[in-house]
């Protein structure tokens, strides 16, 4: 026999990376006939016939479990319950044992040779057969052994497979699975604290994109934010949204002089929009799944290298260059902070337009962007005044407002209402109290609500209350 | 994408290990918990054991990088190896005799005893299915993408072969080859009983053996 036809895994059947050609042999020749005896076109070899005749025989020629406590199973269960079987019937082999003399009368047999009929077992295993290749074929199983043998054992696989269950992790798995280890041996290189919610998010979006089909790479999302108080929105697929990650990230890359995404000769100073449109702008095509890897690998080499900055710098946090944005600027820890908000958000874009579930980042991840969001929220608050070119309240008090997050990832946050450069808000007078869910509030930092839309409750000064909600609307942006 | 990885990959990820780089862990977390877990769930059924395997199986190549040797093999199959291993063990262990009946709900790796039998007999046949299960599954997913697509239509969305072959572009012939050789390799699985570590391998150490040597042999 070939090994094509047994395949002999010498480290056992994980010894193999691909399984199908062990000795570089895919085509199976004559695979049970170990005495290489050749059944050519349904020719009567006199020496097969006491084999297929007497099941008592088999034993010496057949080194599989003894036929006769066996019996061909029934016709597989389809994978689905309730539908109809196709083909015929299952033959009752051996108990209907002699369809034989129709051999000799000369039907159905005579149409396929052995050769033929052996081929056709695995199709026949798995009901594949049209109907009068399976009545030739159980017809045959009655006569020859080596097809009846190889028919029980390909039946016997078929009860192996079985839907691909458990595709999704839970995503907790990952940062118990990885503490443990760290636990058992700490790292000489760890993640820096402030890096990990972006390790994480990436990972969580490069398993839901790992598990999307072909066609769903093209369903449309619409990326909404909020631009000078107006809710405005563009249109692009997933693989537009992944692209847009990409293009983004890149911008810490470019930081890091990591190569940047968009090519080497791309202007600085591009904001993340510019970046994006410059992506999507640079192929004649829109972007496919192909877009995964260069996200992905991107996202590794700025986990990695961060790593060893940090490791290298003196004192915490202190690690790499600050980020541009174009017209903002981020220290590298807030930056990899902000990519890993924007990487969950879009990742729900993504999870939405191809109906699948997608929970909000782990606790203590959330906590930190929340934290982001209250950081940057004083010099939005000062931008919005700006653009209103509202004046200054002149000779007031400083002021400020009591941001309460509820719900994982929570806690209260002071805003300074004058400003990030006003008065600091230990002193500041607290004119309000708003109180919102963490995800309810990323949301709304993220343009997904509007801020009239935001389920939040508060007390004081209602001004002061849609100051700040517009203003965590207006962090958003392409 | 965890499929016919590079050995160069191997390689990289051997040395980042070895260098303590948690990154590296996260990256191997991310390409083969999938796969660790989804063997150790066929033979456990159970995802609280199936985790802890998990979590088992990285944590010593982890804390052992070297008892994984690059220029033995694929590390894929080591993982698979040892989470099939640890796994079988733990059925072994948590299933004591009598109990063995009771595992048989939780997948359909599993078979239900029958009356009569001794608890040694139906502890080892419940211990062979499932790890003929986790073998199948290993098997399938390890096949080429052609011979696994063919099964795929045929089993799980019942096209028979005229429509895939169809599906796929090839010929009925190459459709029947196809099947059958599919079915062949998984075949392959009912193979011997519980896995011994491949030739070649190395048995990462086991941290409640202290007479295991810590992978170092050459």
């Amino acid at each position: 026999m070939t090994d094509a036809d047994h395949p002999q895994h010498p480290n056992g059947p994980y010894g193999a990376d691909n399984p199908e050609k062990p000795n570089g042999s895919e085509e199976p020749n004559d695979p049970e006939e170990p005495n290489g005896s050749d059944h050519q076109d349904g020719s009567e070899n006199p020496r097969d016939r006491p084999r297929c005749n007497n099941r008592d025989d088999r034993g010496q020629w057949d080194d599989q479990a003894g036929l006769e406590s066996v019996r061909i199973p029934m016709q597989r269960t389809p994978a689905e319950d309730g539908g109809p079987l196709r083909g015929p019937a299952p033959s009752p082999w051996p108990q209907a044992p002699a369809p034989r003399p129709a051999r000799r009368q000369g039907r159905t047999p005579e149409q396929f040779s052995h050769t033929a009929l052996r081929s056709l077992l695995g199709a026949w295993a798995l009901t594949a057969c049209s109907p009068r290749e399976a009545a030739a074929v159980e017809h045959h199983l009655g006569d020859c052994g080596s097809c009846a043998e190889e028919a029980l054992r390909l039946r016997d696989a078929v009860g192996l497979l079985h839907p691909a269950e458990n595709l999704d992790l839970a995503p907790e798995l990952r940062p118990r699975v990885l503490a443990h280890c760290l636990g058992r041996r700490p790292p000489r290189v760890p993640v820096p604290d402030w890096a990990v919610p972006y390790e994480a998010e990436t990972a969580r979006l490069d398993a839901l994109l790992k598990d999307i089909g072909g066609a769903e790479w093209h369903a449309p999302v619409r990326l909404r934010w909020y631009e000078h108080g107006r809710r405005v929105s563009r249109r692009t697929t997933v693989a537009g949204t992944v692209a847009h990650l990409l293009s983004v990230d890149g911008l810490v890359a470019v930081a890091l002089e990591l190569a940047d995404p968009l090519g080497a000769d791309t202007p600085g100073g591009l904001g993340p929009t510019k970046r994006t449109e410059a992506y999507w702008g640079a192929s004649p095509v829109p972007p496919t799944c192909l877009v995964r890897l260069p996200w992905r690998e991107q996202s590794r080499r700025l986990v990695r290298t961060v790593s060893f900055l940090a490791e290298e710098a003196a004192e915490p946090g202190a690690a790499g260059a600050p980020v541009s944005y174009g017209d903002f600027v981020l220290p590298l820890p807030d930056a990899l902070l902000e990519r890993a908000f924007e990487c969950w958000i879009h990742a729900g874009d993504v999870a939405e337009a191809v109906a699948y579930p997608y929970g909000p980042p782990a606790a203590n991840h959330l906590h930190r962007m929340i934290d982001l969001a209250a950081r940057l929220l004083p010099a939005a608050l000062a931008r919005r005044r700006y653009d209103r070119a509202a004046p200054a309240r002149a000779g007031a008090h400083a002021r400020s407002l009591r941001l309460e997050i509820e719900g994982a990832g929570g806690g209260e946050w002071l805003v300074p209402l004058e400003g990030p450069s006003g008065p600091a808000s230990e002193g500041a007078e607290e004119v309000a109290h708003v109180a919102l869910d963490g995800v309810e509030f990323c949301r709304l930092a993220a343009g997904r609500i509007p801020p009239q839309d935001a389920m939040a409750g508060g007390t004081g000064d209602r001004e002061a209350i849609t100051e700040v909600l517009t203003a965590a609307a207006a962090l958003s942006r392409l | 994408m965890a499929q016919n990885a590079p050995p160069r990959w191997d390689r990289a990820m051997h040395l980042r290990l070895a260098r303590g780089e948690a990154a590296a862990l996260g990256e191997l977390y991310d390409r083969y918990a999938p796969l660790v877990h989804g063997l150790a769930h066929r033979v456990l059924a159970e995802d609280a054991a199936a985790d802890a395997i998990t979590r088992e199986v990285f944590a010593r190549l982890w804390e052992h990088p070297d008892a994984y040797q690059p220029e033995r093999g694929p590390l894929r199959t080591w993982l698979a190896e040892l989470a099939h291993r640890l796994a079988v063990q733990r059925l072994r262990s948590t299933a004591p005799a009598g109990a063995a009946a009771a595992r048989g709900d939780g997948g359909g790796a599993h078979e239900r005893d029958r009356p009569g039998d001794h608890a040694g007999e139906q502890l080892e046949r419940t211990v062979h299915r499932a790890s003929a299960a986790a073998r199948a599954d290993y098997i399938v997913e390890s096949m080429p993408v052609s011979l696994r697509a063919a099964l795929e239509l045929a089993y799980f969305r019942r096209r028979d072969c005229r429509q895939a072959a169809a599906d796929l572009g090839i010929t009925e012939d190459e459709a029947h080859r196809r099947l059958r050789l599919g079915l062949q390799l998984l075949a392959t699985a009912h193979g011997s009983g519980p896995l011994d570590p491949p030739l070649g391998y190395d048995t990462p150490p086991d941290p409640a053996d202290p007479s295991s040597n810590p992978g170092r042999t050459t």
